[in-house]
């Protein structure tokens, strides 16, 4: 095999698997070494730096790091980065100081924000510090879009939502509340220099059985929340189905205790498996005794007088294949479930009814717009999209994503420059060692187990609608936490001019990821690996020939702890740790690289 | 805080062998020696050949003496029992514990200094009485302890690092120990695994003395260009003659070679060895075939390895003494004091 490229950003990103499959790449370990020592405030403001609501995202973030981090590799949990989010939050001090501010001058660019969701935020987060004056259309008379209507306030007090939107709010945004757009085309005529539309996702999919419109007691999952979350609906049935299984249902569920429900099932089509809910979503709900019922496919609603009183369900068995795909189903019995409310739960799709057609705004044939991955710009210039109201219900983290990088799309397109001519992102490696036996970082493995988040007694919790269930990690789980992180960031590097082939890293390696073989091709190299190779995702280094014997270091990246003894053992320094930073542009950088750029072309002229 | 202990992670890659147990199993304390040391390597091979031999660790006695190469038994089988003796005399104590428990598998681990200077008197007569254990010399050339002065191994014309030439002629353990009688003779290097692991294995089921004479490049003292003990030296002077592949005694289970390309040997306990002929000119059961080739090829500056000379057919100290065919510690009383007119009758033999 040819030697392994490190060079450009991609290799040792990769390696810290909790940064790469975050959608913001927000700097997990750096973080984490942050509350390590007891640095919460820095730690908060680098989680802002990329994730812009580290408060709500250290609650109720999609965790895509959570299922990618090594240590649930190594052994069976991950690190409870989440939580330590949290941590970070929870103990930070006032950070109002440090925060951007907008320059006393306005560049004169103005630009329209559609929904004060996290995406719209995040889009005035970044560019009203570089002098834009945003203005935020929001419908109802309060910001945070999903955030505040969905997610219901026993899992994100209002708060935490009001503090750092505030943030953003307080640096000078035009928020105009209670103001519904109910026109693109009228918008587009106002004195805006670009569009950025983030209204979401908002139209809650609909269940056509017979019956359904018989009742007022069958509900749309995410407008029922909603209602929830303003005070219009205050009390459901006792006993409720919830249809569906996803993080609405759950939030569905969970709610319908709060309102005082005895008995709440939730309905699932398909086999645990296939439930589309986070874990811990589901083991929430079923720690406050949400019986989920699997395999039966609804089939109609049945109404006595007027009156919702159960609804028939199929039950479905299922074939699979070797890969646990469903083959093949077949009705093999029906069942009945009284009820006095249903909520539907079984997704959301968004809607433009104020997007008028022929505007040059292009629609694909499921009638959603068509935008651009990397600009986030539909086919009318100096419109764009992000979060849901681009590619369908995502998450927050994606929507902070999309917000950032349309960001630099209108900064961009403000300026008159090329959308596509983009920043890439860099890495910087700085060596860890700090004197002999010292690194910069804790390198010891600690075999401590995940901590476990402490709820509020299942007895208190459900006396009133926003009582928080999650009470934070105790600074003992927080300082038991941190330890677990392995770190990835700090990265093995090779050099393999200086390497005497003395096995010294590859005896000490505590998993065994290190191999000293004869270079050829995947196969043999990989049938030479001390351990065998267990995920082919995972990346497989392989150093240049080694001077003694033309034989290649190989390291197979999947368990390696980082704990930095092959850099201590080895004698020649062939071996070092090297902390990583990931160098991610926002359109702050972008903003200075044009303003660098200009300085040159002045110069130059 | 930054931490030099290995971790000891039970990790979803680890296997098991036999008796259930991973290799972490058979690793010990942490090394205190130089970053890069060849012993730690010899360690590690040493915690592979046993996981692999799933030997049980509580049936291992690790000797040693004196010197960089006899601190490493705490380094491996943290779970054996273990003697650390006095400079040299480990042939002593690891001949008494061999009288003792027949049945312990005795695995002794010395070095140039200790086996060669002080401890060759005790060597020669381990060698010559065909102990039952595994002898392994960490061969660097230096006394690394005492800050890299030339020991017996050093050869002529190999410089110290501060530039003295060494001119007087090495004592070679493995020429030695085949002038003594040595039934089971080998060289290797730290650095090559692949050889190395075998051997010991090999080493470890070979009933009597087996010596295995271990290059072991000293990486403070003795790593420079000018040494002909340090890794590079030693990779570019190596010529392997024997190829050894270690195969346990398993029932049904047939190993396909050609014929005359390997030379295969049984074992005591029903494993065998496969000695793959890498050199066409060497036979490893002609003792002074195999002194003379060693002899050729050191003269021309090459250092020979592999399994240089087997005689599995030589009784072991037990064997030709006729003793007791258990350990002493399990024989009952009455074994063990027959009594007033047994003593009298063994007496009356001397008078």
């Amino acid at each position: 095999m040819d030697p392994t490229k490190t060079e450009g950003t991609e290799y040792f990103h990769r390696v810290v698997d909790c940064q790469w499959a975050c959608p913001a790449h927000t700097d997990v370990p750096e973080y984490i070494r942050l509350i390590a020592q007891g640095r919460f405030t820095d730690a908060y403001m680098l989680n802002r730096e990329s994730n812009v609501f580290p408060g709500i995202l250290g609650r109720v973030c999609d965790r895509p790091c959570e299922p990618a981090c090594r240590r649930g590799r190594v052994e069976d949990k991950a690190v409870a980065i989440c939580r330590l989010k949290r941590v970070a939050a929870d103990n930070r001090d006032d950070i109002r100081d440090r925060l951007p501010q907008a320059p006393h001058v306005s560049n004169g660019k103005r630009i329209a924000l559609v929904g004060a969701g996290c995406a719209s935020l995040t889009v005035a987060n970044d560019l009203i510090p570089l002098g834009y004056e945003c203005v935020i259309f929001e419908a109802l008379d309060t910001p945070g879009g999903l955030m505040r209507t969905n997610i219901p306030a026993f899992r994100l007090p209002a708060s935490v939502l009001d503090e750092e939107i505030a943030y953003i709010v307080d640096m000078g945004v035009d928020l105009r509340l209670s103001h519904p757009i109910e026109s693109m085309r009228a918008l587009l005529e106002e004195d805006f220099d670009a569009v950025f539309v983030g209204s979401g996702a908002p139209k809650g999919k609909e269940l056509r059985l017979p019956g359904r419109d018989d009742t007022d007691r069958i509900h749309i999952g995410i407008q029922w929340l909603e209602s929830i979350a303003f005070g219009h609906v205050s009390s459901v049935g006792e006993r409720v189905l919830i249809i569906g299984v996803g993080n609405t249902a759950m939030d569905c569920c969970r709610s319908s205790l709060r309102l005082g429900a005895k008995d709440v099932k939730v309905m699932a089509r398909k086999p645990r498996a296939f439930f589309k809910a986070s874990d811990w979503e589901l083991e929430d709900a079923e720690e406050e005794r949400v019986e989920i019922v699997v395999n039966h496919s609804p089939r109609a609603f049945l109404i006595e007088d007027g009156k919702l009183v159960g609804m028939k369900f199929d039950v479905v068995e299922y074939e699979f294949d070797d890969r646990g795909a469903i083959r093949d189903s077949r009705i093999v019995d029906e069942a009945t479930f009284p009820c006095d409310d249903v909520v539907l739960a079984i997704g959301q799709e968004n809607a433009f009814p104020w997007v008028e057609r022929g505007i040059g705004i292009e629609f694909d044939k499921w009638d959603v717009p068509i935008v651009d991955e990397t600009t986030y710009e539909s086919t009318l210039k100096g419109v764009f999209f992000g979060g849901d109201a681009a590619f369908g219900p995502k998450n927050i983290i994606w929507a902070v994503e999309h917000g950032h990088q349309a960001a630099i799309s209108i900064h961009k397109y403000c300026e008159g420059l090329s959308l596509t001519d983009r920043l890439p992102r860099g890495v910087n490696l700085t060596t860890a060692k700090m004197g002999i036996h010292e690194w910069s970082y804790s390198n010891d493995y600690d075999p401590a187990g995940r901590r476990i988040m402490p709820h509020v007694d299942l007895r208190k919790r459900f006396r009133k609608l926003n009582i928080e269930v999650e009470l934070g990690f105790t600074a003992d789980d927080a300082a038991a936490e941190v330890e677990r992180c392995l770190n990835c960031d700090l990265q093995t590097v090779f050099a393999a001019d200086l390497c005497i082939e003395c096995d010294a890293c590859i005896d000490i390696c505590p998993v065994d990821c290190l191999t000293i073989t004869h270079n050829g091709d995947a196969d043999s190299i990989e049938a030479n690996l001390r351990t065998a190779r267990l995920n082919a995702e995972q990346a497989l280094y392989v150093s240049g020939p080694l001077k003694h014997t033309s034989r290649v270091m190989v390291k197979d990246e999947n368990l390696c702890v980082h704990c930095g003894l092959c850099a201590e053992r080895c004698p020649t320094g062939a071996w070092d740790m090297q902390k990583s930073t990931v160098v991610i542009p926002y359109a702050s950088d972008e903003a200075s690289r044009d303003q660098q750029l200009c300085q040159i072309t002045r110069k130059a002229g | 805080m930054t931490s030099i202990v290995k971790p000891r992670i039970v990790h979803h890659g680890l296997s098991r062998n036999r008796l259930g147990l991973t290799i972490r199993d058979y690793e010990g304390g942490m090394s205190t020696l130089c970053a890069g040391c060849g012993h730690d390597s010899v360690t590690a091979a040493i915690i592979q050949a046993l996981f692999e031999l799933a030997v049980p660790p509580h049936r291992v006695a690790k000797m040693s003496g004196i010197g960089c190469s006899s601190k490493t038994p705490a380094y491996f089988l943290g779970a054996s029992h273990s003697f650390n003796a006095v400079h040299g005399r480990m042939p002593s104590i690891a001949t008494g514990a061999a009288a003792a428990n027949r049945e312990l598998y005795l695995l002794g681990v010395s070095g140039d200094g200790d086996s060669l200077s002080i401890g060759l008197g005790q060597f020669a007569h381990a060698v010559r009485r065909n102990i039952d254990m595994l002898y392994i010399i960490e061969n660097n050339g230096v006394y690394g302890l005492t800050k890299g002065q030339f020991s017996a191994s050093a050869d002529i014309g190999t410089a110290a690092k501060r530039g003295e030439v060494n001119e007087q002629p090495p004592i070679d353990p493995v020429q030695l120990t085949m002038a003594l009688g040595g039934t089971f003779v080998a060289r290797s290097f730290s650095g090559d695994k692949d050889q190395l692991v075998p051997l010991i294995k090999a080493g470890m089921r070979h009933e009597g003395f087996a010596m295995i004479d271990v290059l072991s490049p000293c990486v403070t003292f003795n790593d420079h260009e000018a040494s002909t003990k340090s890794y590079q030296y030693t990779r570019e002077h190596s010529h392997e003659v024997m190829h050894t592949d270690f195969v346990p005694p398993m029932p049904g289970i047939r190993v396909a070679y050609e014929e005359g390309e390997v030379v295969p040997i049984t074992m005591h306990d029903g494993s065998r060895l496969l000695l793959r002929k890498v050199s066409d000119d060497y036979d490893p059961h002609s003792r002074g075939a195999a002194i003379e080739y060693i002899r050729t090829h050191q003269r021309k500056g090459e250092i020979v390895t592999g399994l240089l000379f087997v005689d599995e057919s030589e009784p072991d100290m037990h064997g030709i003494n006729s003793t007791t065919g258990m350990p002493l510690n399990e024989l009952g009383f009455r074994s063990l004091c027959p009594g007033k007119r047994r003593l009298a009758s063994l007496q009356r033999r001397y008078r």
